[in-house]
């Protein structure tokens, strides 16, 4: 999940830097924006955080919805309007009532614990993940990288539903189709897992 | 901007495959029961759409709005995958039947993700290779899974889900940062781009992060854990297709990014794609000598065939290539026919898939222990089949981009693979045994057998037929 924080990060220093083109790092450190992205940032790592250690599914699920609203916000802090909705509204709305009913459903006892083992293979991947992160965190935080600039004239044109319509209809159009097959394989793929009576 | 008429035209053999995945869905869901239906209709799409394929040789052309590419490069590819589909849906039919799980929504699962691997194959935009190896997966998680009473059956659909949907993060991280540094998913527009890109550090890291969701789909070390308790667990013939037409679209998408786009010669993406080569090879061969089981034996051999042909990507020109896309289609019609074998010799719950269960298999069923022997010597390599040319080509790549160690690796590691293989062989025709079969072939089974066969001696007396073809494509 945290990764999810240095990615937007990155669009984030993509934003910064287009505006800083007079002025410096330092004195656009402090906007308004920049606050919000830390705050919000920091809340999304840490639900996430959470929602991996709970032992409770429902206190999981709880965080995972702070989790969606923080990244909603930011979303929002990145001009991208209807994103940040639809996340809210397909995520932390539809998605996350199915996944209480699930939890309601399979009516999960008392928490068994896992049978944890000391192995090599978890230190060797502990060890692995934490040079990436290390890795990553380096590249983002010195690399002087010359990002594009953006297609749009004004920063609030990004996201808007008439912007992303236009481009879902005509120069996405072909991804958008094939969306449809990629819905109705999955469709068919869980009717083929769940329906109750075989053959 | 939009869709015209000559974009349809132009990739009839997309599109009819497509229309006819629908046509075999309306069917199943009225002719209640009644499989054999999909398997006909399924069946006829695939070879319309192969068909077809064959008017789509001559040079590419971008179609949709420049999101795909139709012919050339993307129409040999799919003649792979379509001929993978072919062969695996003839196979399918007797084994699902005696497996009782004959259901028809099978082919429409096959027919989908063959969809997919042709969006990979000929996808101009990372929007397209990533909706394309979504399809893909997709369908092949669910086929993994297809014989729901069977609890390995159950667990490979899972495992195969759990790390696929893992390797889907990599992707699209990877995308997001490409775009990032680019401003665009625009594929002919990072080419031009890459030149000044590939000193951005977070250009390579999305491009590192490609490479391991890449290398995830093909198997290769260290991102092939999966495989082999996936390809164990999946229905046979199921196996098969994953390990050919699914490993054929990763690689085409691996070489149309990596090699046409980025154009990675001589850089450390290169050297990186070497290790992970080497680490297969050696990983895939030493472990499938220790292997009891004929079906994570073929695992463990399709992790090393991965990395044989990784080394024609780390080569990254001509000959590297031409050198793959001759591999894949030899490689496909050999392991297609190898699992498609393994598949008749199954018995129900998980019986007779070992090594012992072969032994005299010649004297009470000399047909297929004679195909099975192609098979075998095709995939060690051994020189009048089409295997020992797609080994000769790639490493040869390898040697002419100054890659020497990994040509030597490769074939002490195929060395190696003899070992193996030739067991197979060894047990089929020197040993008592009782090897036999309590049900008479289906003859579809023995065509499609046929077909591979005979695909692999052509192949291998003629590899020019391919070679000067696959070469039309990379002149520019």
């Amino acid at each position: 999940m945290d990764s999810h924080a240095v990615a937007t990060g990155a669009l984030y220093g993509y934003r910064n830097q287009k505006s800083s083109s007079t002025n410096n790092f330092f004195e656009s450190s402090v906007t308004l924006e920049t606050f919000l992205f830390y705050t919000l940032g920091a809340v999304s790592v840490g639900s996430a955080l959470m929602m991996v250690t709970r032992r409770s599914p429902v206190m999981s699920a709880l965080y995972l919805i702070l989790n969606f609203f923080a990244l909603g916000g930011l979303y929002l802090s990145l001009h991208a309007q209807f994103i940040a909705f639809i996340q809210i509204l397909v995520y932390a709305g539809a998605i996350m009532v199915l996944f209480v009913f699930v939890i309601m459903l399979l009516n999960l006892g008392d928490e068994k614990k896992l049978n944890e083992r000391f192995s090599w293979k978890k230190i060797v991947g502990a060890g692995l993940s934490f040079g990436v992160l290390m890795e990553l965190i380096f590249v983002f935080a010195f690399s002087k990288a010359n990002l594009p600039p953006s297609h749009f004239e004004k920063a609030t044109d990004i996201g808007t539903v008439e912007n992303i319509g236009m481009q879902l209809f005509t120069t996405f159009l072909f991804p958008f189709e094939v969306t449809s097959v990629l819905l109705l394989a999955a469709i068919v793929g869980a009717v083929v897992l769940a329906k109750k009576k075989l053959n | 901007m939009g869709i015209t008429f000559s974009d349809i035209t132009s990739s009839a053999p997309l599109v009819s495959l497509v229309l006819f995945s629908f046509l075999t869905l309306i069917v199943e869901s009225w002719g209640k029961d009644k499989p054999v239906l999909s398997y006909w209709v399924s069946l006829l799409g695939v070879g319309v759409s192969l068909a077809l394929s064959f008017g789509h040789l001559g040079a590419g052309i971008p179609v949709f709005g420049g999101m795909l590419l139709q012919g050339g490069f993307a129409g040999y590819c799919n003649l792979i995958f379509l001929s993978s589909a072919f062969l695996t849906i003839l196979l399918s039919r007797g084994y699902l039947e005696r497996m009782e799980c004959h259901r028809g929504e099978f082919y429409i699962l096959i027919l989908f993700s063959t969809v997919g691997m042709m969006l990979m194959a000929g996808a101009l935009n990372l929007i397209t290779v990533f909706l394309g190896i979504e399809l893909m997966s997709v369908s092949l998680y669910v086929l993994a899974g297809f014989m729901r009473k069977k609890v390995r059956s159950n667990e490979s659909a899972l495992k195969y889900f759990l790390l696929g949907a893992f390797a889907t993060g990599f992707l699209l991280y990877g995308i997001a940062l490409i775009y990032g540094t680019s401003g665009t998913t625009d594929l002919v527009a990072i080419s031009k781009l890459f030149p000044q890109l590939s000193h951005n550090p977070i250009f390579l890291v999305g491009c590192g992060l490609l490479v391991v969701a890449f290398s995830f789909k093909i198997a290769a070390v260290p991102f092939h854990m999966w495989a082999p308790d996936v390809y164990e667990g999946a229905p046979t013939t199921v196996s098969g297709f994953m390990s050919t037409g699914a490993k054929a679209a990763a690689f085409a998408t691996f070489l149309l990014v990596f090699v046409r786009v980025f154009d990675i010669a001589g850089t450390s993406l290169s050297q990186v794609i070497a290790v992970i080569a080497a680490a297969s090879m050696i990983v895939g061969n030493v472990t499938a000598v220790a292997q009891t089981n004929v079906k994570r034996m073929l695992a463990y051999s399709s992790i090393a065939h991965a990395g044989y042909m990784l080394s024609g990507i780390a080569a990254a020109n001509v000959e590297g290539e031409t050198g793959i896309l001759f591999y894949l289609l030899a490689y496909t019609f050999v392991n297609v026919g190898a699992f498609g074998i393994v598949s008749i010799m199954e018995r129900q719950d998980d019986k007779k898939l070992n090594f012992e269960d072969y032994e005299g298999l010649s004297a009470r069923r000399p047909a297929l222990a004679v195909l099975m022997t192609i098979f075998m010597f095709s995939l060690a390599g051994i020189p009048p089949f089409a295997g020992f040319f797609g080994k000769y080509y790639v490493f040869l790549a390898a040697v002419k981009a100054n890659l020497t160690w990994l040509a030597i690796l490769g074939v002490l590691t195929s060395l190696i693979s003899v070992y193996y293989y030739l067991r197979l062989v060894v047990l089929m025709y020197f040993r008592e045994g009782d090897a036999d079969l309590d049900h008479s072939v289906p003859r579809r089974s023995m065509i499609a057998l046929a077909i591979a066969a005979i695909s692999i001696v052509v192949l291998g007396l003629y590899p020019s037929l391919i070679v000067d073809l696959t070469r039309s494509f990379f002149k520019i």
